[in-house]
């Protein structure tokens, strides 16, 4: 069936409907089609947040809220998308993938969401994804997992605003034996998260001619760590952790209290420590250890335009904390991931003449054409560069040191080094 | 690290968690020997305990010690009493019924939850311990033809952690020491062998069950007063508190407070040394089917005298 | 009417009302009650030890899981159709239903619970520990292509609709035809007093176990369906939150009563739904409405209903 017929058809039921009169009380015991058609055009572009406003990812879903309310206000300042003013509708989805469903459902058949948008938890896209595939609802997770690229998902699971964990670790791996040792510990959740950072970084260091030399998976009800520190073989020369969860604070504290003065060189995703104070008592150790940033936390010396313009709009300090309370420390490495995908949203319906949900295969065919995306306002946190096939953007890493408390860039991964090559082609699935 | 150094750290830190898991465990004990109610709103306390000693901490002055001595003692008495307040109005009209007040708890425990979330927020929050000292720990070994003292790498605890140790091993003969030899201990005692009898004598039943709710209440804020300055206050930490005093309890015997210190000994102590031996997530599912086997061979539990 | 005339006539009734709204309810609801009936199912299973036999058990999380990963497993690393994998799924829970009755039986009351609580502990703990197979808690989906049954999308919203009610009603009438027949009798038996019902010469161990085993396998089979129907598997599903789920279902709905889970599982699921709209705090709504419920209906919906009005209620 070609799109023309498609839409042509949306327009004569909605017309039979004007005719036939009905009231919305009837409208809303119709069947999908008829509730939607029945929109008019002037009204709001609804984008279904799926927001992680309770249990575990609930730090993350606060920072994630206030990001993409921030994108929204700005987009409609500017005269909103194809002149229709943007409303995000929000729902909690317990950070639970049964939950999660559930939302993806109420956005596509009850709150008449245009579009579903900014789920972190692999487990909750996870769950998700496949409902939003049946429902043919657009779905942007801001998520860092592989599931979108390693094929899992469906045509209609797209992460254009952020890069994934596959291509995160890889991009470190040159960094890490180049300049910290070559026999690397991983400490990691024992499970999915966690084990994709076990198996890419692994093959990453060994293509760098490093090698890892202990694997520490911790259960993810643990709430003490030192027991399992002895574990770490004594030639370790970079200790590599990523956690993450609420205990994640107890787990840096525990380490530096294990090593004492004579540590290793120790490498860690932010994901340790997001949302928490570097200036938190017991964290002096980390002095002179490096992070990996999605988006670097503290404004640095050579700060651009467009991340004074985002932090400004969110109300973050150069310290990567609200201005209204410097001990409300932001998810500052993941949470621009909102933002850019709001502005790719706006592109691809822009792109697609996107007047209703009858053009929702015709987003997403914009959205798999894009390819480039500037470092600008829209996209504070560097280039980006979207491959259309497996649905999945890639951009610039951060690797920063902690100087004086603070995280200071010390090296850039570019766009390539995070390149790997395709695991799947999303376009060849139907629409 | 070598074997002996590696399993004196998981025995040092298995001491930390059993004592603040027999802190948590005798409250549970209690309430379950005295009231026969099955407090699933407890973990709850435990972590209330945690975050209102992290309140507490930021509004009081005068430096890390002062306050921390204030959290000590505020914090557990506003959670006794929170809890003595949930007993009256709810749990004594449910008349105690085993299921209606596992239902009940379990909505308190809801209701806490989202509160401490709309309030305390989703973060996990630190409060600076009092003292807290990194102590490298000597090891023996026999080298060149004598005994020869060396500081292993990694061996090592922290005053605050034999704190916690010994504030345990303190509040637990406290209690003790109130069960045995004080009036309301007696009375405690009388309610929990016959609550009707005990009516019939005279004892205030309603009252005792409201203090019993309360000092249960308090034992787990105190422990969670206890264990914030090394992990953080964050409003989810009470459900695998809950779970590990559970086990605790029964393992131990239900109502038998002698039991549960013992058995959070043998849980904290297994916890850290079975680490040892397996991979950590190997390690959890063992030492969880070991608590499952011994209660299916000694349903009692390890010292408990008979089914109740 | 007779009172087996009046049960017929009311859970046919129900059955009846729920093919009926297949055709008229709008899209939303519409995949609410197909899931609802489910998560009814499962609270079926759970209800046929506590609400009969008196077994409280805090574990039912593994049986759930046990025939959502049966299921999910044997399509994904063994290419199995989704009949066969159902039942793959299907005879995984009453496989661990048999050996965890076997040893949990030997313990009662909170000993029961705990235990139960730990063997769960442990299946959670092992779908981690198998990340390679499992993919852990991140789980991994059941694509549509592998979930034609017979010739059946069961993503379609109809046929998933129509697929659960047809376990629904399975089991709703199962479980209406056992607690009738001489088996479910010595449950009841057992739930009112243990002692008397083996002085009677009943075989009491064996009876539970019975019900252990009937218990997880209908468990069991909501939970291979509902992954069948909502095509993810995830290790989310073996939590203790998923054990304690049924048994909220069941005490709210009413504990041995037919209907209670169905109308106990549909009143939380809306509880949560709607006031999710309207405010963030909606576990504090569901917190508050628990304990009025437990204050004020004691029995549960079903159980009230009894009281009040049909004192025949199954």
């Amino acid at each position: 069936m070609s799109k023309s017929s498609e839409s042509k058809s949306a327009v004569s039921r909605r017309s039979a409907l004007k005719t036939l009169g009905l009231g919305a009380g009837a409208a809303a015991a119709l069947p999908l089609w008829a509730r939607y058609s029945s929109a008019e055009t002037a009204a709001p572009i609804r984008i279904g947040f799926q927001k992680h406003a309770t249990g575990i990812g609930a730090a993350y879903g606060r920072w994630y809220d206030r990001t993409s309310q921030a994108a929204v206000r700005l987009i409609n300042e500017a005269g909103g998308i194809n002149g229709r003013m943007v409303e995000l509708v929000t729902e909690d989805d317990g950070t639970d993938p049964k939950r999660g469903a559930e939302v993806i459902e109420k956005f596509a058949t009850q709150s008449n969401c245009d579009v579903a948008f900014g789920t972190l938890f692999s487990h909750v896209v996870v769950g998700s994804a496949p409902r939003a595939g049946e429902l043919k609802l657009p779905y942007f997770v801001v998520s860092e997992g592989h599931h979108v690229a390693s094929g899992m998902l469906n045509r209609y699971t797209v992460q254009p605003g952020i890069t994934d964990v596959k291509s995160q670790v890889q991009a470190m791996a040159p960094f890490v034996s180049q300049n910290l040792g070559k026999k690397v510990t991983m400490i990691f959740p024992d499970y999915a998260f966690g084990h994709d950072h076990r198996d890419f970084f692994t093959a990453a260091i060994e293509a760098q001619g490093g090698e890892v030399v202990g694997l520490i998976p911790i259960p993810p009800t643990e709430t003490s760590f030192t027991k399992y520190f002895p574990k770490i073989p004594r030639e370790t020369e970079v200790i590599y952790h990523v956690m993450v969860g609420p205990g994640v604070l107890t787990f840096v504290k525990e380490l530096g209290e294990f090593f004492g003065p004579s540590r290793p060189e120790i490498f860690g995703f932010i994901d340790s420590l997001e949302a928490v104070d570097l200036a938190s008592p017991g964290l002096e150790f980390l002095e002179g250890t490096y992070f990996w940033e999605g988006n670097p936390r503290y404004a640095q010396p050579d700060q651009t335009e467009y991340d004074k313009h985002f932090r400004a709009a969110i109300g973050i300090d150069e310290n990567g904390a609200s201005i209204n309370d410097s001990k409300d420390v932001s998810t500052y490495a993941h949470m621009f991931g909102c933002w850019e995908t709001l502005y790719v949203i706006k592109a691809g319906m822009e792109a697609a003449g996107y007047a209703g949900p009858q053009d929702r295969a015709k987003l997403i065919e914009a959205v798999e054409a894009i390819t480039t995306m500037p470092h600008s306002n829209e996209h504070p946190q560097g280039a980006k560069v979207f491959n259309g096939k497996t649905h999945q953007v890639f951009g610039p890493q951060y690797i920063s040191k902690v100087v004086d408390g603070k995280l200071m860039v010390v090296h850039t991964a570019s766009i390539e080094d995070g390149m790997y090559p395709d695991e799947v082609d999303y376009t060849t699935q139907a629409l | 690290m070598d074997f002996g150094p590696y399993l004196m750290l998981a025995t040092l830190e298995g001491a930390v968690l059993a004592a603040v898991l027999a802190l948590m465990a005798s409250g549970l004990s209690l309430v379950f020997g005295v009231m026969r109610v099955v407090n699933v709103a407890h973990g709850e306390f435990y972590m209330l305990g945690a975050v209102l000693a992290w309140w507490v901490t930021s509004m009081v002055g005068g430096g890390p010690a002062v306050a921390f001595v204030a959290a000590l003692i505020v914090v557990p008495v506003i959670v006794g009493a929170l809890a003595a307040a949930a007993d009256m109005t709810v749990l004594k009209r449910l008349e105690y019924d085993p299921e209606r007040t596992i239902v009940a708890t379990i909505g308190l425990l809801y209701i806490l939850q989202q509160v401490t979330l709309m309030t305390y927020g989703a973060d996990a929050r630190p409060v600076v311990p009092p003292f807290n000292t990194r102590l490298a720990l000597p090891w023996l070994e026999w080298s060149d033809g004598g005994l020869h003292m060396f500081w292993p790498w990694g061996l090592s605890t922290t005053t605050y952690k034999l704190f916690v140790i010994v504030a345990g091993i303190v509040i637990l003969s406290a209690v003790w020491a109130m069960m045995r030899h004080s009036r309301i201990g007696l009375l405690m005692r009388a309610t929990q062998l016959d609550s009707e009898m005990a009516q019939a004598f005279g004892i205030p039943v309603e009252r005792v069950y409201a203090l019993v709710f309360g000092i249960g209440a308090g034992l787990a804020a105190l422990a969670g007063v206890l264990i914030v300055p090394i992990q953080q206050a964050h409003y989810l930490m009470g459900g695998d508190a809950l779970l590990l005093s559970f086990i605790v309890v029964i393992i131990g015997g239900l109502g038998s407070l002698a039991g549960t210190i013992v058995a959070a000994l043998l849980i904290g102590l297994s916890d850290g040394i079975i680490s040892v031996f397996f991979s950590p997530t190997l390690a959890k599912i063992i030492a969880t089917l070991l608590v499952a086997f011994v209660l299916v061979f000694r349903p009692q539990g390890l010292f408990g005298t008979r089914d109740r | 009417m007779t009172e087996t005339q009046k049960i017929l006539v009311l859970h046919v009734g129900l059955i009846a009302l729920l093919f009926a709204l297949n055709f008229i309810l709008p899209a939303y609801h519409h995949g609410n009650l197909a899931r609802v009936m489910v998560l009814a199912t499962y609270a079926i299973g759970y209800n046929v030890m506590l609400g009969y036999t008196g077994l409280l058990s805090l574990g039912h999380a593994m049986f759930f899981a046990a025939g959502m990963y049966g299921m999910a497993l044997s399509i994904r690393h063994l290419g199995f159709a989704p009949a066969p994998a159902l039942l793959v799924g299907i005879a995984s829970g009453a496989g661990l239903a048999l050996v965890v009755g076997l040893l949990a039986l030997r313990t009662a009351g909170v000993a029961f619970m705990i235990v139960t609580l730990m063997f769960a502990q442990t299946v959670y703990l092992t779908i981690l520990l198998a990340g390679r197979w499992t993919r852990g808690d991140e789980g991994f989906v059941i694509q549509q292509h592998e979930r034609v049954l017979w010739g059946i999308d069961l993503s379609d919203p109809s046929s998933r609709y129509l697929a659960a009610l047809t376990l629904f009603a399975i089991c709703l009438f199962a479980t209406l035809n056992l607690i009738r027949r001489p088996l479910g009798r010595v449950f009841v038996a057992i739930r009112e007093n243990e002692e008397r019902a083996r002085l009677l010469g009943y075989n009491v161990f064996r009876a539970k176990l019975f019900s252990v085993v009937i218990s997880g396998t209908i468990s069991a089979a909501a939970g291979a369906s509902y992954g069948l129907l909502f095509g993810y598997a995830g290790a989310t599903f073996a939590t203790v939150q998923y054990s304690i789920f049924p048994l909220l279902w069941v005490l709210l709905g009413g504990t041995g009563t037919i209907i209670g889970p169905f109308l106990g599982a549909l009143f939380m699921f809306y509880l949560i739904d709607l006031s999710s709209g309207v405010t963030n705090a909606y576990m504090l709504i569901a917190g508050v409405a628990l304990v009025v419920l437990v204050m004020f209906a004691p029995q549960g919906i079903a159980g009230e209903l009894r009281r009040r009005i049909w004192s025949w209620l199954p």
